[in-house]
């Protein structure tokens, strides 16, 4: 599995630096990920994974550095030489082609299934009802749960939550999904359900920026497997070299206590 | 453990055949009977003394000014309440700006309006003439003689709103604050507005926060409806007021009065009840049961002979 290269890359990241205070925490990341593509960002806790993913639709702000997605600069509009920082409505008009799926599913816990999943087309991109709800209850039926349409959130467990995520995020039609630790959250016997969800959504062909901790799943899916350290992108490479032969002495040590307690459990 | 258990002596077997002797509670049922007696001697009191007029009481508890002071009382309650409300979402939105002098401007509001007394702003309400005789609000051409326009109905929705548009902004801003911010960004990370994420996502889960406080609220602007008496809006006490004025009859119309608030202040107190079942949906699995559902239940499930028996 090589990175298919292809003419734009769908993201675009040059030096991103982001600090809170006097805490540094990405020092310069440069990654591209090109279309179709599903890149797996791994890393110990603090190393600016989530922060990165989150700067990817502008979630946070960056301090240093351009992110560009989908050839466009994520949160300012470039006129001739001067970058225009754009208001927070234009901000969520570009955001529609980025889906994100968070490590808390933040379903809206008062709607029940449909209308969480049909909430962002109708308020943003104005769709008539039926429309949207034939797409968000033919999303249902792919991540396997159409006869949770009435339910609300809180009456399903967090595996089934967090596949209504995944469809609440793919009712916008987005050419990009972000993943921030989608497994993290929940019981180990619920991991899996989850996984194959994001594993067919992968085998569609969607481009993919997935935070996790689940190697198994970076290993199999991933075409390419990135591992941050201390706000650096120490090394990267296709998925299985990485993770099966790491090289950078930073990766060995992490895998080897990630792989460890896999073993253990 | 095991020691006890292979025991088979004649203690052992006999454990069934004890006679249990329930704990006495002397001092509970000296309690009760000392709250038995003072309450007795109270209500002895209430159904003896003449001085508490029952019989005008029971005339004048359907008297028609009365209905109309009820009338207002409720209109006024309303009317203050919903502007309340309004301004509070207003001010708690803008106490959570991005900008630090609309967010400035809200804190002065609720500290002013809730750093003075309600009564003492109903006053000035009623006394605007004498500060601005004539109301302009800037506008050329606008030429309104406060005297006029300022009549005791208007000082007192004003003063009344105005104030409760402060407490309001307090209740409603714990509400927001209570979503969980995860909501927010979800919201936005699907491209929904600010404006649209606070009106469909935010605020209805506040509501949860913010219902009981407002019912609680609601309840208490009832009861506050009776300061405006002091401007002579004719509302319930101030109705009671003049009826008494005539006829000397004051206890007797107080009780009429306070009777009235206390019929309506419970029927408020159900209605809150079932507005707070209704903002609860999603947030529990279950729904619990209403206390009518739960007597149904009740009736249903206990057979009055089983209750009668009364063993278990």
């Amino acid at each position: 599995m090589t990175a298919p290269v292809l003419a734009e890359p769908m993201v675009n990241a040059d030096s991103i630096c982001k600090n809170y205070g006097s805490n540094e925490v990405l020092k310069g990341i440069d990654l591209k990920v090109y279309p179709g593509e599903v890149v797996c960002l791994i890393g110990p806790s603090g190393s600016g994974k989530s922060t990165f993913l989150r700067c990817i639709n502008h979630l946070e702000t960056v301090d240093g550095g351009r992110m560009w997605v989908n050839g466009k600069i994520v949160g300012y509009d470039l006129k001739g030489s001067k970058l225009y920082e754009q208001s927070h409505n234009d901000v969520c008009r570009s955001r529609t082609e980025v889906g994100m799926v968070f490590q808390q599913f933040n379903l809206f816990p008062h709607m029940t299934v449909l209308e969480n999943l049909i909430e962002a087309p109708r308020l943003v991109r104005k769709e008539k009802k039926a429309t949207a709800v034939a797409r968000a209850k033919s999303l249902l039926e792919k991540v396997g749960l159409s006869d949770k349409a009435d339910a609300y959130p809180r009456q399903l467990s967090g595996g089934q939550q967090q596949r209504v995520a995944i469809a609440r995020a793919l009712c916008m039609e987005p050419r990009l999904m972000l993943f921030d630790e989608p497994t993290s959250a929940l019981d180990p016997e619920l991991v899996g359900e989850v996984l194959k969800v994001m594993k067919d959504l992968a085998n569609s062909g969607m481009t993919m920026v997935v935070v996790t901790h689940e190697m198994n799943f970076a290993r199999d899916v991933a075409d390419r497997v990135v591992f941050m350290a201390d706000g650096y992108v120490v090394e990267q490479g296709p998925a299985r070299d990485v993770i099966t032969n790491p090289q950078n002495d930073r990766t060995k040590a992490f895998l080897a206590s990630v792989l460890s307690e896999t073993a253990a459990s | 453990m095991t020691a006890v258990s292979t025991r088979n002596g004649p203690e052992a077997k006999a454990a069934d055949s004890y006679t249990v002797v329930k704990a006495k509670h002397p001092g509970r049922w000296l309690s009760a009977a000392a709250i038995i007696v003072v309450a007795a001697l109270l209500l002895h009191s209430v159904f003896t003394n003449p001085n508490f007029g029952w019989d005008v009481v029971g005339l004048y508890l359907r008297d028609v000014s009365i209905g109309r002071g009820i009338l207002v009382t409720l209109g006024l309650t309303a009317i203050s309440m919903a502007i309340g409300i309004v301004l509070g979402v207003i001010f708690a939105v803008m106490r959570l700006s991005a900008n630090p002098v609309v967010r400035t401007a809200a804190f002065a509001y609720v500290n002013f309006f809730r750093g003075t007394p309600v009564l003492v702003q109903l006053l000035f309400w009623f006394n605007l003439a004498a500060l601005y005789p004539v109301i302009t609000l800037g506008i050329p051409g606008l030429h309104l003689d406060a005297n006029q326009l300022i009549t005791p109905m208007t000082a007192a929705i004003l003063g009344l709103g105005l104030n409760q548009g402060a407490y309001m902004s307090e209740i409603v801003r714990a509400g927001i604050l209570s979503v969980d911010h995860g909501q927010t960004e979800a919201a936005e990370a699907l491209g929904i507005t600010r404006m649209q994420t606070m009106r469909r996502i935010v605020l209805p889960q506040a509501m949860r926060v913010i219902i009981p406080p407002t019912g609680n609220e609601t309840i208490g602007m009832l009861k506050t409806t009776a300061l405006v008496s002091v401007i002579s809006v004719p509302e319930l006490l101030y109705s009671a007021q003049i009826i008494y004025a005539r006829s000397f009859e004051t206890i007797p119309l107080l009780i009429v009065a306070s009777l009235w608030y206390l019929l309506i202040t419970s029927i408020l107190t159900i209605g809150q009840y079932y507005l707070e079942r209704r903002f609860a949906r999603g947030n529990q699995r279950n729904l619990p049961p209403t206390p009518w559902q739960k007597l149904r239940r009740f009736i249903a499930t206990h057979d009055a002979l089983a209750l009668k028996g009364g063993t278990r």
